[in-house]
């Protein structure tokens, strides 16, 4: 991981900002097609009580289609320019980013196996141990005790039933 | 006055002593389910409805309208501290709120977000007090058209006030007019761009979208700059709410001015999250400092509070006197009501009085209840701040997943979640302007509703919307209201166009 | 086997604190819960599908009919769909309840979603839900022939809750019955409906009971008649002059339309019979408490209960009854 860190005085290097504008223009451009595409299954036109269901989709959809391809055509001219050449984020601003972003991911992968418990003690402590730098010990009480309080607050208090696995089954919830 | 006297043998049923200690139960339940995102005031209140199954009514509507008011004030306090609106109503309070709170103003902020709560709702509940026959026959005028014109006033309100590219507020709003359309169209029953999916039928609930573009991406952008939340230095005592009270009456006219609009949106019923765009949007329009909002001014707080605050509170008064809920939290009392034996309505005010003036009664009380409560609580909420950044950031992640699968104990809800997150994070850094795609995504289903309904009522005649006073006069503010900065806005969009293809100048 | 465990609770009969106990006495022989038992509503928090979730929620937890918890979860995506899938997915888990209204029928009908109340074990019946044909009574018409008449002379608009739901199938049969055209006006809650009478933005309504007595007892609806084969049983005045048996029903006055909503509840596919016989008898001691009873005559409901064969019997009648009706409608989802 340490070897993704830039060092010394180099200028800093990263995404280029020109990169993800263009990207996020077509994604945006996708979906507002794939939104005109799905409403004339529905009727685009006006019938003789007001629109049909696909009316304003349909035009919303037209309409963040021609805003992106603007904003994309806004992005490609910018490209050579001082503007364009900006960072959108530096190398080690992305690895901070998904120091979080990545457990976070794999978090919300884990909670319908494990149910939502287990996998917030163990989010918990990796965050305490990896990011805060604390004793193991610390970390893992401070998990088991988010667990615990939320099991309380939620299951036991105001009885809402949040995602449950293998552990919780076994305990007979 | 027969009203007075009323309310006085609504204060003896009030005040007593197991009904305060219920009410104090209420509001600090209500705060913790403020809180928690997704667990907002109308779960809340189902969950704990069974719960007063066994109570007096009295007593019973008592604590869960106090559950209510402490879900308004709490709703406040992950937007100031966290840029996570608790409910969708506190979406406008972290506009200003959470700038101020990376100014190390969390205190201040948080004071004048529950003080301006309560003057919200404290001017609602007197106009409950003494015109509640009369209001109600003004709902009752609230037909499609009208209910069309009041959502366009709330979008009028906004335009215009962005500050980035016009090009790409236009598609950020789109994509929220996009994302509120995914799922059952109510008018017909079809099913829109669900592709085929079971996962798509829910739709996107705003809840979750806003807390992953507000709250998750918030701690992606943040930690860029190192793994600490900014803000956390400040010195924080009680003495910031006395601080912050002797500025407050220097915007007693937005206060005014946002309890008025919040009053009258929750009467319509509108509710109390297009109010607070609403307020938030003309308190921006009308101040000398507006270009200054969104940086951390202190009306950009109350405006909003205020509103939500009135609305939320004068919501309850087409339920009590029509059985129409004004939010989704009074749907919930309203099934409350008539669990114990009460029925919701005109004749509960002759048949009832006793409950009906217990209620208003306890309306003040809760809400001096409630504002004490979180006021004493300022420094301790503010504090949270200086919790390691490893720890709370965890912390906010499970308490966000926890919020998203509430909403509607959906599984799939979280991934959305997480992935409105990367969404968010990527927008703000390319200043795609978020508001307009919250706003979009919150009113642009009942706007495109209400349209519907109106052209289905009228056979199609578009003259609908101006054949009542009413309407018409709502409709004619918000064409003014648009269009003035829509002029401005042309000419801007024009201007860079013109500015490219001259040669350049010198 | 389970002979024993009835007549044992029908001697406790009316000693509701007694019954509490009985559970536990049944413990060794019968099947029990050993969980929480989730409680699916496939409708929105604040509707009368939740109301009812939340009453026997409530009952349960009051009189101790349960020592497992019983926890309302609301899934109301795609009109109930969501929350039906659930419940199909789950299967042989016991410790699920479903709670249905005609959306049972209708959301598969309309929408295509894959699923049929045959995925789901039915329980047992608990209340059919009335719907009474409401006109604001500032209106010219007292009768039902006043108003038909007066509906095919010009288009009236008749508001209901959802779309391609039991309001528009109701108001497509009342089309087929008095040949006249209604422009249906879908709103969200049938409260809000009410208020929309009472505020003349529609002509009429077929609000349930509940939903509309405070603007009847106000003197602001007039109440036309009722969509049952028989009178609703409440002989308390609610006005000066009427009280519920004095509406007629839709087929005395002359309009041949039958709507009543099913209030049954449903567990997940492959459960086992005495799985299901425990939440029949539970079922049965919510219906014998008095706050039952007073939300049955708080709504007016039609309190016929049914279970086993012949509940299956009914439902599938109304199964084969929507399709028709929605089909002549034309309210069936188009293959996507």
């Amino acid at each position: 991981m340490s070897a993704l860190t830039e060092g010394g005085d180099a200028p800093p290097r990263g995404v280029r900002t020109v990169g993800v504008e263009i990207a996020t223009a077509l994604v945006l451009t996708g979906l507002g097609a794939a939104a005109m595409w799905d409403s004339r299954r529905l009727g685009i036109g006006w019938g003789a009580e007001g629109p049909q269901s696909g009316y304003f989709p349909f035009w919303i959809g037209l309409v963040l289609v021609a805003a992106s391809l603007g904003n994309f055509a806004l992005a490609l001219r910018a490209r050579g320019t001082a503007k364009g050449g900006g960072l959108f984020v530096t190398w080690p601003q992305l690895r901070l980013v998904l120091s979080v972003l990545l457990p976070t991911a794999l978090y919300v992968a884990a909670i319908p196996f494990t149910g939502l418990y287990v996998a917030s003690a163990v989010l918990v402590v990796w965050f305490m141990m990896r990011l805060g730098g604390f004793r193991w010990w610390v970390a893992l009480a401070s998990g088991a005790a988010t667990a615990l309080v939320a099991f309380v607050v939620f299951e036991q208090w105001f009885l809402v039933a949040l995602p449950k696995g293998p552990i919780e089954t076994w305990l007979g919830y | 006055m027969e009203e007075i006297g009323l309310l006085m043998q609504g204060f003896a049923v009030a005040l007593q002593p197991d009904n305060i200690l219920l009410m104090l139960l209420g509001v600090s339940l209500g705060v913790l389910i403020g809180v928690l995102p997704g667990l907002g005031g109308a779960n809340g209140i189902a969950i704990l409805l069974p719960l007063t199954f066994a109570m007096p009514p009295v007593s019973a509507i008592i604590m869960l309208s106090c559950i209510y008011w402490g879900a308004l004030f709490g709703g406040a306090i992950t937007s100031i501290l966290f840029n996570i609106p608790g409910e969708p109503w506190s979406v406008a309070t972290t506009f200003d709120g959470y700038p101020m709170a990376q100014q190390g103003r969390a205190g201040e902020a948080l004071t004048a977000a529950f003080t301006a709560s309560f003057v919200g709702a404290f001017i609602a509940v007197v106009l409950l007090t003494f015109l509640a026959p009369l209001v109600a026959g003004f709902a009752l005028q609230f037909g499609p058209p009208q209910f069309f014109a009041v959502m366009f006033l709330s979008f009028a309100c906004f335009i215009g006030l962005g500050r980035g590219s016009p090009l790409k507020t236009l598609a950020a709003m789109m994509l929220g007019f996009l994302l509120a359309a995914v799922g059952m169209d109510t008018v017909t029953g079809q099913l829109r761009m669900t592709f085929g999916s079971t996962e798509m039928i829910r739709g996107f609930d705003f809840l979750v979208a806003v807390i992953g573009l507000f709250g998750i991406s918030e701690i992606l952008s943040s930690i860029e700059d190192g793994l600490s939340f900014k803000g956390q230095k400040a010195k924080i005592d009680l003495k910031v709410v006395l601080r912050t009270w002797a500025e407050m009456p220097r915007h007693w006219a937005i206060a005014l001015r946002s309890a008025a609009i919040g009053c009258w949106m929750g009467i319509t019923p509108a509710g109390a999250t297009p109010a607070s765009f609403m307020s938030y949007g003309i308190a921006r329009r009308t101040s000398r400092h507006g270009d200054e909002f969104g940086t951390g001014r202190i009306e950009g707080v109350i405006a909003p509070e205020t509103a939500a605050h009135a609305a939320g509170t004068s919501a309850l008064l087409p339920m009590l006197a029509l059985g129409v809920p004004g939010s989704p939290t009074a749907a919930v009392l309203l099934g409350g009501l008539i669990m114990w034996g009460l029925q919701p309505g005109p004749m509960l005010f002759v048949e009832q009085k006793e409950f009906v003036w217990g209620l208003i009664a306890s309306m003040y009380l809760g809400n001096v209840v409630g504002l004490l409560v979180v006021l004493v609580a300022v420094p301790w909420f503010a504090a949270i701040l200086r919790v390691p950044f490893s720890i709370i950031a965890a912390l906010i992640l499970v308490v966000c997943a926890i919020g998203a699968f509430t909403v509607s104990n959906a599984e799939f809800d979280i991934v959305l979640m997480l992935a409105f997150g990367v969404v968010g994070y990527v927008l703000k850094k390319l200043d795609y302007p978020l508001a307009p795609l919250v706003l979009a995504l919150v009113l642009g289903d009942r706007t495109e509703e209400a349209f519907r309904q109106s052209l289905l009522v009228s056979q199609g005649d578009l003259g609908i919307f101006f054949s009542t006073w009413l309407g018409g006069s709502i409709m004619a503010a918000g064409i003014a209201l648009a269009a003035w900065p829509l002029l401005g806005w042309l000419w801007s969009l024009l201007r860079p166009a013109a500015g490219r293809e001259r040669p350049k100048p010198a | 086997m389970t002979s024993n465990t009835f007549s044992r609770r029908t001697a406790l009969f009316g000693f509701p604190a007694l019954v509490a106990a009985s559970p536990a006495a049944l413990a060794q022989r019968a099947w029990e819960p050993t969980r929480p038992v989730q409680f699916i509503v496939p409708a929105g928090t604040g509707g009368g599908a939740d109301q009812m979730a939340r009453v026997i929620q409530g009952i349960v937890s009051k009189h101790s009919l349960m020592r497992q918890p019983l926890v309302v979860v609301n899934k109301a995506g795609g009109a109930g769909a969501e929350g039906f899938l659930e419940a199909k997915g789950a299967r042989a888990n016991p410790h699920m309840l479903v709670i249905t209204l005609s959306n049972l029928f209708t959301t598969p009908l309309a929408t295509g979603v894959p699923f049929n109340w045959r995925d789901l074990t039915p329980v047992k019946m608990l209340a059919l839900d009335e719907f009474v044909l409401w006109v604001n009574a500032a209106s010219p018409w007292k009768t039902v022939k006043e108003f038909a008449d007066a509906a095919r002379a010009g288009r009236l608009k008749i508001g209901g809750t959802g779309s391609r739901q039991e309001d528009q199938i109701i108001t497509a049969a009342l089309t087929k019955a008095t040949d006249a055209q209604f422009t249906y006006v879908p709103f969200r809650g049938g409260g809000e409906v009410a208020v929309q009478l009472v505020g003349q933005h529609v002509d009429a309504t077929v609000n349930n009971p509940i939903e509309a007595v405070t603007h009847w007892r106000s003197g602001t609806l007039r109440p036309l008649c009722v969509f049952d084969g028989k009178r609703l049983s409440g002989t308390e005045k609610m006005t000066a002059t009427e009280s519920w048996s004095d509406i007629p029903t839709c087929r005395e006055a002359g309009l041949d339309v039958e709507y009543l909503m099913l209030r049954g509840i449903f567990m997940a596919p492959g459960v086992t019979p005495q799985q299901v016989a425990f939440f029949a008898g539970l079922l049965d001691k919510v219906r014998e408490t008095p706050d039952w009873a007073e939300l049955m005559q708080q709504g007016a409901f039609n309190t016929t209960a049914l279970d086993g064969e012949p509940f299956r019997e009914w439902l599938t009648r109304e199964e084969t009854r929507h399709k028709t009706l929605m089909q002549e409608a034309g309210f069936l989802a188009q293959p996507q």
